[in-house]
């Protein structure tokens, strides 16, 4: 049961992928590599805690009101994680700007916490948490790799093209500028996605 | 009819059963491009004609043919050659985008149709000759092959092949290059081939197009003359009005164009670029935009698509207006992109099933109105 609720989310129910959850921030953090995993890790943290703390607090809050104390845990949760990036990977953070505060109004967090977190024990909604986040960040991690390598031919920041290839260094090669822009990326989600499910019949719907 | 005899007798070996089945579709393809197919449709009401899809792409292609011959001579012509050695040098350099873009476009098509069992559509005939027409002559060909891949797989494919494209296969090819590669798409080189031989003068040859020259210095160093017949520098097809219009007359002539898009993409461009005139925006005359760059190319062989453009009568004359009158608009207004034919087009294929839809929502609503009166 633990262990399914780690690996779940990596494939057959990738919030990305299968639930078409956080498909904007997969779009808008995924130029580089680097933010894509700071971004990951970050909305891992979160999900992980507020899942933990929501499935703690379910039978002492009132159905009604929920939504909003789990804002509150959410937005708590995110501020610690903004002020943790600030103090630790500066210029990261300088990159995903705004993006790690709206990390809020991420669908996957309020999803798992909703979905799950509410009517299942603590650890399990924890494990949940992480599984999802790591659904998450691998996700973002392929439409980073191919974006940064045919963007701007690098991998985490470093040359992986040579710089001879260039065609301002007498090549042939370009890289393809396009793939900076969010259109290209929504596209490789696609292909990931159209590649996802001819692996997995089960999952194509009839 | 010796070729029906040998086609005949390879047809078991490619059939259900037989050695080489796996590759019908191919056959399949061949057979019909080579003889008229003696099956008729089984289902569906059809206007019954002697034309089928292989025949109207033809006609298409030998509507292309006049700006594609002019396109070679004109290669020539910007790198300082004249008369036959310049048609010959500008065939020569024409040729590897032409087969790239063939070899790879049908590559897809055929490994598509082959996966899916179907029968191989010919639709690709057209685009893959429309791409290099498109294309700055001297575009590195893996980009020509990259836009190719991109355009055949998420445009055509994904939405389900020939005739259920959204977008224009061949303009959306040109797009990602253009957006991809924009050094290489753009700029003041690009347009000039840089290959010696034949004793072309290539060395340092190089100058905006006229499209370029109207965004920024409001004029051009031709003359509407040049413009018109077509001996300016610009993508390889796009610059001769004369050859495109002996083009438009033979789609026209056969039909197989429809003329309310053609007529109304030129007079919404003319209106816009009146307006602007009249605003005193531009100084230079209205009609010098159906001359220069991929305007008449545009309207004549793209926004016609008959996949991508509206199905309505009411709805083409709409579309066209637009599309004409956008170009113009962004040419004008936006300095990003001088020319704006391509984008224009693009973006009113998305819009053209939305008029659609208000178009036939307004027929209903009238012919309801007709009955609420008679009662």
């Amino acid at each position: 049961m633990n262990i399914k609720n780690l690996t779940n989310p990596l494939s057959l129910n990738n919030p990305v992928i299968v639930q078409i959850l956080g498909i904007c921030s997969s779009l808008a953090v995924t130029v580089k590599m680097k933010p894509a995993l700071v971004m990951g890790l970050s909305v891992m943290v979160v999900t992980a805690f507020s899942n933990l703390v929501m499935s703690s607090l379910r039978k002492g809050i009132p159905s009604r009101i929920r939504i909003i104390v789990q804002l509150v845990v959410i937005a708590a949760l995110v501020i610690l994680v903004d002020q943790f990036l600030k103090a630790y990977v500066y210029d990261v953070s300088k990159q995903l700007s705004v993006y790690v505060g709206l990390i809020i109004t991420n669908c996957i967090i309020m999803g798992r916490v909703e979905a799950y977190a509410l009517g299942n024990k603590p650890w399990d909604s924890f494990l949940d948490g992480i599984g999802n986040g790591l659904g998450y960040a691998a996700i973002l991690l392929i439409i980073a790799f191919f974006r940064e390598l045919f963007g701007s031919g690098q991998i985490f920041g470093m040359q992986v093209i040579p710089e001879s290839w260039y065609i301002a260094n007498g090549g042939f090669y370009s890289n393809i500028g396009l793939m900076l822009f969010p259109p290209m990326a929504l596209i490789i989600v696609g292909c990931i996605i159209w590649i996802h499910r001819s692996l997995n019949k089960d999952l194509q719907e009839k | 009819m010796g070729l029906r005899k040998i086609v005949d007798n390879l047809k078991p070996t490619f059939s259900e059963g037989g050695k080489l089945s796996f590759l019908g579709s191919t056959f399949e393809a061949f057979e019909t491009f080579l003889f008229v197919p003696n099956t008729t449709t089984q289902k569906g009401a059809h206007i019954r004609d002697c034309n089928d899809m292989k025949r109207t792409m033809i006609v298409v292609i030998v509507a292309l043919i006049p700006a594609f011959l002019f396109g070679c001579y004109n290669t020539g012509a910007m790198v300082g050659l004249s008369g036959f050695t310049a048609f010959l040098y500008g065939l020569v350099r024409i040729l590897p985008m032409l087969c790239v873009s063939y070899i790879v476009g049908l590559a897809i098509e055929f490994a598509y149709a082959q996966m899916r069992h179907e029968e191989v559509n010919e639709g690709y005939l057209v685009t893959g000759l429309l791409i290099p027409m498109i294309m700055p002559v001297s575009t590195p060909l893996w980009m020509v092959a990259l836009g190719v891949a991109f355009s055949v797989v998420f445009v055509k494919e994904v939405f389900g092949g020939t005739g259920m494209n959204i977008f224009n296969p061949a303009l959306t090819a040109r797009a990602f290059v253009f957006f991809a590669f924009t050094p290489q798409m753009s700029g003041e080189e690009v347009w000039y081939s840089k290959w010696t031989m034949m004793g072309a003068q290539v060395d340092g040859v190089s100058g905006a197009t006229a499209l370029e020259q109207l965004a920024t210095k409001g004029d051009m160093q031709w003359s509407a003359l040049d413009a018109f017949l077509g001996f300016i520098p610009g993508s390889f097809g796009e610059t001769s009005t004369l050859c495109i219009l002996i083009g438009a007359a033979i789609l026209l002539f056969t039909g197989v164009a429809s003329w309310r898009t053609m007529l109304s993409v030129f007079v919404g461009g003319l209106a816009m670029g009146y307006l602007f005139q009249a605003l005193g925006v531009t100084e230079y005359p209205a009609y010098y935009h159906l001359l220069v760059g991929g305007f008449a190319f545009g309207a004549v062989f793209m926004a016609t698509d008959p996949v991508t453009s509206a199905q309505t009568e009411t709805g083409k004359y709409i579309v066209g207006f637009m599309t004409g009158a956008l170009a113009v608009m962004t040419r004008v207004i936006n300095p990003a992109y001088p020319e704006g034919m391509m984008l224009a087009i693009l973006f009113m294929n998305a819009l053209a099933p939305t008029i659609d839809y208000f178009v036939v929502e307004a027929n209903i609503r009238r012919r309801k109105n007709r009955i609420k009166t008679v009662k």
